[in-house]
């Protein structure tokens, strides 16, 4: 499947900012929201493309590959669950450094499109040396 | 309060973050060393030159990589790019210490590396470092 990198960066900034707010807030259901939406992603849907797509109406210049931005969604889901978990056993490091690194995370993805989910793969593959194919 | 400092400190972070890693991105490194062979690329090396470039399934710059490298060697005769996955030959990527894909080596005609780069690197460094590659095979 491919994707507008466009999308992929408009959404990547609502998340920047409903993690930014999760922090400023403590607000642990916003944070369950982000986590649903991350799961969405990782099944390919985006609710947010109908939104991008009356914004932006010009083509893209190029698509790219759907399956190193749902792998990040997944990276992203991981965090935001561990994030979850911090909130609601009142483990405030746990909580706002998990939530942190997700906002650190999707800053980067929608200022600069560095995609630092995608590049865990390879490290995270490293580190697994009995999973080998 | 506290909230709203870590947050910003995490968005500060992360701008500086962007910022180093689109001056390094794909920046070609003299951090040559280790003789490739044949069996080790799993491919024929190039004449005069070869581009080594580790991909992943989930990387995002490595299409453009690979147009990239296509294009330089469609340029430059004698010269080869060979495409590794990384994830089937981890043994190879932690003997060379690769931990981000793309990472492209630039090898002369007798498989030593010569240059190094992280990212998708820019046609006219690549160019520059396979010119020094060459050159490395003659003399």
């Amino acid at each position: 499947m491919q994707v507008d990198p466009r999308a992929l960066r408009f959404s990547a900034a609502i998340t920047t900012s409903v993690l930014a707010l999760v922090l400023v807030t403590g607000n642990v259901w916003l944070l369950g929201a982000q986590a649903l939406l991350f799961a969405l992603g990782v099944a390919g849907v985006s609710p947010f493309r109908p939104v991008f797509q009356r914004l932006v109406k010009s083509p893209p210049k190029e698509l790219e590959d759907a399956a190193p931005p749902r792998f990040a969604q997944a990276v992203g889901l991981v965090f935001t669950v561990v994030g979850i978990v911090g909130y609601v056993v009142q483990v405030t490091p746990l909580a706002v450094g998990a939530t942190a690194v997700a906002l650190f995370a999707a800053f980067l993805n929608a200022a600069f499109g560095f995609c630092l989910g995608c590049e865990m793969y390879l490290i995270i593959r490293r580190l697994t040396p009995a999973a080998t194919r | 309060m506290e909230g709203l400092l870590v947050a910003l400190a995490t968005l500060a972070a992360a701008t500086v973050f962007g910022f180093a890693w689109r001056l390094r991105q794909g920046r070609m490194a003299d951090r040559g060393g280790p003789v490739l062979t044949a069996d080790d690329i799993g491919a024929e090396l190039g004449e005069r030159a070869t581009l080594v470039q580790f991909s992943t399934a989930f990387c995002q710059p490595c299409r453009a990589t690979r147009r990239v490298l296509a294009e330089v060697t469609a340029m430059v005769p004698g010269v080869r790019h060979v495409e590794i996955d990384a994830e089937s030959r981890l043994e190879l990527v932690r003997e060379l210490g690769v931990l981000r894909t793309p990472t492209v080596l630039v090898l002369d005609a007798a498989g030593t590396i010569v240059r190094r780069a992280a990212g998708l690197p820019g046609k006219a460094d690549v160019i520059a470092a396979l010119g020094l590659a060459v050159r490395n095979g003659r003399s």
